[in-house]
């Protein structure tokens, strides 16, 4: 059941109790997270046995995607932009500035592409799911659902969590090689680096494995971002004012999670 | 068809229901009334189990609702209709497929039958011809009433109705009534109605109950209600400038 009833109905006697609920309801909420972020993993498959399904999907995907890009494009160029200047600018001193392909493809491909797109996901797509979610349980509209015994994370949480798992990955990589570009950019206009040696540097460094991290990384950031918003959305009280903190919580959340998981995965797949 | 066994719901540090205990007949239609806050949008809830009783027990023909989880609930919950206060319709979705969901989600009905029931339920609510509109683009009332269209297109055997007539004008009202009525005549349906509006009560339930301080003050006939004593009853009444035997004039 989605729609739940609080786990505490009086108020705490004191202080202590008050925490001790507080820390009781955390776990609660991470479990009951946890758990309907794994069955919308699980059923995800199912969104392609029916045409209506199919249609969902691609109207999620284009959400996601599409309705992200124009936001991603000017984020993916401008990250390359800064990072191509202040490392070029450091390793101007020491006249190797040529190397700065080399710099900008690693921390693109490794942190900065899955990372950039995660933050921007998490603010618009995550805060829209929370947003909507939550609206529709204070409107009772998923309570009405579960009474029509249709499963709330089959109809409404898998199709969002398959187009974040698919879209995440490609926005990443997408968000890389406009960095990319970008920092060539200012390599060739700032710092003087011939565009064909600041491609060639770039391309001896990019490595499979570095891609394939990197997209690991970005799958698992639309995870964690459509998990924490759907679990925000379906847990929304109080009306209007739910709603927006919901969609406050939501993006703080994934954000932390973002940060904390980024550095967990470069820590198991990159020895020191 | 539906009971309660000393049923307590602990909300908020105060009991919202104090140890109810009701059962409702297969076929009847059952009105809750009373003032707002006692409980009576919570008992409806207890029925279809959106709230867990603190304590006691809720059963529905036979099945203990209240202790009832996953494929089990979904089964019970499938004999069900439900009609929330503000009609709970997706917003994304035109009314028409908004009543159709029931029946795309849980039938192998083929799109044409779909169609014909929906076009039906349209029809019984008043809605035909307004089915191609979005819910944003019809009335507070009209999205109760495709809510209700929703409620019974899948032909349930219990109708819970959350506030049916309330924000309708009072000849709407009156249908909505008067198809209360008509599905439990024809279709046999029990209904369990909440509701402020005791003239639709009066004309279209079985028996009445009075919700106060989380109890039943009285439940009784429509004839005996109105001629009930009980001071909680009688404010009501009087409230609603319906006299002792106004049912006679009715």
């Amino acid at each position: 059941m989605i729609t739940r009833e609080p786990i505490y109905t009086d108020l705490a006697d004191n202080v202590l109790i008050g925490m001790w609920r507080t820390f009781v309801l955390g776990l609660a909420g991470i479990g009951r997270a946890g758990s309907m972020t794994l069955q919308a993993i699980c059923l995800s498959p199912l969104l392609m046995r029916s045409r209506r399904s199919r249609a969902e999907l691609v109207r999620q995907l284009f959400v996601t995607g599409i309705k992200s890009l124009a936001l991603i494009t000017i984020v993916g160029m401008f990250t390359g932009m800064i990072l191509g200047l202040q490392i070029g600018l450091e390793l101007r001193r020491y006249n190797q500035e040529i190397y700065i392909g080399s710099a900008v493809m690693v921390s693109l491909l490794r942190e900065m592409g899955p990372f950039m797109t995660g933050i921007i996901l998490a603010a618009c797509v995550g805060s829209s799911m929370a947003a909507q979610l939550g609206t529709m349980t204070v409107n009772d509209e998923v309570a009405a659902l579960e009474i029509m015994s249709i499963s709330p994370v089959r109809f409404l949480m898998a199709p969002r969590m398959a187009a974040m798992m698919v879209m995440t990955p490609v926005l990443s990589f997408y968000t890389s090689i406009l960095g990319v570009i970008g920092g060539g950019i200012v390599g060739l206009t700032q710092l003087n680096v011939p565009w064909e040696q600041y491609v060639s540097n770039a391309m001896s460094i990019a490595d499979c494995y570095d891609l394939y991290v990197g997209l690991f990384k970005a799958m698992i950031f639309g995870i964690v971002i459509t998990g924490v918003s759907c679990y925000e959305g379906f847990t929304t009280t109080q009306g209007a004012v739910g709603v927006g903190q919901a969609t406050r919580r939501s993006v703080i959340t994934s954000i932390l999670l973002i940060l904390i998981l980024g550095y967990i995965i470069t820590r198991l797949f990159y020895d020191l | 068809m539906i009971r309660f066994e000393h049923v307590t719901k602990r909300l908020g540090g105060r009991n919202v229901l104090d140890d109810l205990s009701f059962e409702v007949a297969k076929g009847e239609i059952l009105a809750i009334v009373g003032p707002s806050g006692t409980g009576k949008s919570v008992t409806l809830k207890h029925i279809i189990r959106l709230l867990t009783p603190t304590s006691g027990k809720v059963w529905v023909d036979g099945v203990e609702i209240s202790a009832c989880r996953g494929d089990e609930l979904s089964r019970v919950r499938e004999r069900f209709g439900y009609l929330f206060q503000g009609g709970a319709l997706l917003g994304w979705m035109t009314v028409f497929d908004n009543i159709a969901l029931p029946l795309r989600e849980k039938t192998k009905l083929s799109e044409d039958e779909i169609g014909r029931r929906v076009n039906d339920a349209l029809r019984m609510v008043g809605l035909d011809g307004d089915g191609g509109k979005m819910p944003n683009e019809i009335s507070g009332g009209m999205q109760k009433r495709a809510g209700l269209a929703r409620a019974i297109v899948g032909h349930p055997e219990i109708v819970l109705y959350d506030e049916p007539t309330s924000g309708l004008d009072p000849v709407t009202a009156r249908t909505i009534d008067r198809l209360i009525r008509r599905l439990n005549e024809e279709l046999g349906v029990t209904s369990v109605v909440v509701t402020h509006d005791l003239q639709g009560a009066l004309l279209s339930a079985d028996r009445i109950a009075m919700l106060t301080r989380g109890r039943f003050a009285e439940v009784s006939a429509p004839r005996a209600f109105v001629a009930s004593e009980q001071p909680d009853v009688r404010a009501f009444l009087d409230a609603q400038f319906i006299p002792r035997g106004g049912f006679e004039g009715m």
